[in-house]
């Protein structure tokens, strides 16, 4: 065989002679010249969701190298939150991950309540919790659905989005809006539930407990769907914490690692759940986790709803929390009040913190540095799927160039969060 | 939480590590001197009382009027214990190197290009020191406190093509 030859040369084709079959191997195995060829993937490709451009040296079907380029959403989320007050940059947390906007929600205001020292009221942490979870069950019904979707399964795209758009229906019953929730505030959330809202709520999970059985039925045992992902996309357990996976990602590597479990926030430590452990580390094990995910997601929102009491939504403390409309229209201090929230933002005491919570994807923190004032000095971002996404080049060295699609998919990127 | 981690260090590094604290929330901080970031860090991941397996989030700030300017942030975690820890670094502006912990942890890759795109703060022995979010074409570092926030940069030279349908060259290819 000829010898390969650096990136990109052009190898000459062999000489007649070389091709001479050696005795008893077939005409299938004979060597074929081939050279290295660069290939341009996205930024706009109908099989990378997003947009991130990925150059990829392929020798024949086999991807060499990747070299990735992303950035083409970034829209400047620190900068913009650092000159805004801090209740203003809840808009642009829910376009972080916009499949799971609450989360996003949760995490930053977990992160200015560290700093200001809050306990939020018990009702507010369960409904942070629930809508939470819900979310989390929307963002993996989207990536199975794509992960469906992109590997020939079409129909199990419709039921996951069917499924994610029922639950849409009761969060934007609750917070208005089906994406960009908004949800949550400094010191509580926007609103409570709506009466009924439990009871129905608990009806549409039954009905999306049908669907993540139907989607598991269509996909756990079929062949091509098998083929494809498992032993693809391999990540062993030393290589994924080196590279800083968090989330489903790392606990399919088998490190069951869950902030829920590690350490819990909110009511997390009251409720009953199991953390699903992979082995393999595979396309087909993160796939596994998700699902298995969804159903532990419906029990923590079961238990939320038997243990939920009435009560307030919201710390009544004015320095954080608008007061209720009727004491601004009817009182000086509740005047006052909403004009300074309003106008020069919430005082956070001056200082930084490191805030982390497990979002979908994996741990979402906030590192937030305030001077005093009432906008973020610094907003540090961590977005749960940026390690993973920068060890997407690792991830699939030396496999098909097919195995990118399941391999993008299992790691769900979303370029709102990734990017900024 | 951790403190034996911190007391541990300071005993280790006495002349490299400083000012330890517990921050907001019982996070357990402590500055390191700018040279020994990267041996600090190697002893956190090795040393079997320590094991910071992972470096989930590396990012800097920008204190502008304060003296050193940057400050990058390393918010480590340990698996195996549960444990956290932050460092911080401070890095004047004159001199905005650091030494890079990506031999320690290979997820620290982007964190650190994303410092040097938004800051203009470079890692030596960073294997690949470029911009991550913003193009190569683009003039300063846009987290940076003194960078302005209305304004536009012109748009990167455009490559002239001839004919639409088959990108650039000559018009005249056949």
């Amino acid at each position: 065989m000829t010898e390969k030859k650096g990136l990109g040369e052009v190898l000459t084709a062999a000489p007649s002679d070389e091709l001479r079959l050696p005795p008893g191997e077939s005409e299938l195995d004979a060597f074929m010249p081939s050279r290295r060829m660069t290939v341009n993937l996205g930024p706009s490709h109908p099989a990378m969701h997003g947009v991130t451009r990925a150059v990829v040296e392929l020798e024949g079907e086999i991807i060499r190298e990747m070299k990735l380029d992303i950035g083409f959403l970034h829209r400047g989320f620190e900068k913009s939150c650092e000159n805004v007050t801090w209740t203003q940059c809840f808009p642009y947390t829910d376009r972080l991950n916009y499949v799971s906007s609450i989360m996003n929600n949760v995490g930053f205001a977990l992160a200015v309540e560290k700093l200001c020292k809050l306990d939020v009221p018990e009702r507010a942490k369960y409904l942070r919790v629930i809508t939470s979870e819900l979310h989390r069950i929307c963002d993996h019904l989207t990536l199975v659905g794509a992960m469906g979707m992109e590997l020939g399964a079409m129909t199990v795209f419709l039921y996951a989005v069917e499924a994610r758009d029922i639950i849409w229906d009761r969060l934007s019953e609750l917070c208005g809006a089906r994406l960009t929730s908004n949800y949550a505030r400094v010191g509580g959330v926007a609103r409570d539930a709506p009466e009924g809202w439990v009871a129905k709520t608990a009806k549409t999970l039954d009905r999306v407990t049908g669907y993540v059985d139907e989607i598991d039925g269509l996909l756990a045992r079929n062949r091509i769907f098998i083929d494809r992902t498992r032993g693809t996309g391999v990540v062993p357990r030393e290589d994924a914490i080196e590279l800083g996976f968090t989330g489903p990602c790392l606990r399919a590597s088998g490190e069951p690692y869950d902030l829920r479990k590690a350490a819990p926030y909110l009511v997390y430590d009251r409720v009953d759940f199991d953390i699903p452990v992979g082995t393999n580390g595979d396309n087909f094990d993160r796939y596994l986790m998700r699902v298995e995910e969804m159903r532990q997601a419906d029990r923590i929102i079961r238990q939320c709803f038997e243990q939920m009491e009435p009560g307030e939504i919201a710390v009544q403390d004015f320095r954080y929390v608008l007061p209720p409309k009727p004491l601004v229209y009817g009182t000086i201090e509740g005047l006052m009040a909403h004009f300074k929230i309003i106008m020069e933002g919430i005082q956070v005491p001056a200082g930084e913190a490191y805030s982390y919570t497990e979002a979908a994807n994996g741990e979402l923190g906030f590192y937030v540095v305030s001077d005093g004032g009432g906008r973020p000095y610094k907003l540090g971002l961590r977005a749960p799927g940026w390690p993973m996404l920068a060890a997407l080049p690792f991830m699939t060295k030396d496999s098909l160039l097919s195995d990118l699609i399941p391999t993008f998919d299992s790691i769900n990127m979303i370029g709102g969060e990734v990017e900024q | 939480m951790s403190k034996v981690v911190i007391d541990a260090l300071v005993e280790r590094f006495p002349d490299a590590v400083y000012d330890a604290y517990v921050g907001v929330g019982g996070d357990d901080c402590a500055f390191v001197k700018k040279e020994r970031i990267a041996e600090v860090c190697r002893f956190l991941k090795s040393d079997p009382g320590m094991l910071f397996d992972m470096a989930p989030y590396i990012t800097a700030v920008d204190y502008l009027g304060q003296e050193p300017r940057f400050e990058v942030v390393y918010n480590l975690l340990s698996l195996k214990t549960n444990r956290r820890i932050r460092l911080r670094v401070k890095v004047p502006e004159q001199d905005a190197i650091v030494p890079s912990v990506t031999s320690v942890w290979r997820g620290a890759d982007w964190f650190e290009r994303y410092c040097f795109d938004m800051y203009g703060i470079r890692f030596s022995d960073h294997p690949d020191m470029r911009r991550l979010l913003m193009y190569d074409e683009f003039v300063g570092h846009p987290l940076r406190k003194d960078y302005p926030l209305k304004g536009r940069q012109p748009l990167v030279q455009e490559r002239e093509v001839k004919d639409i349908y088959r990108g650039p060259g000559p018009a005249t290819r056949d």
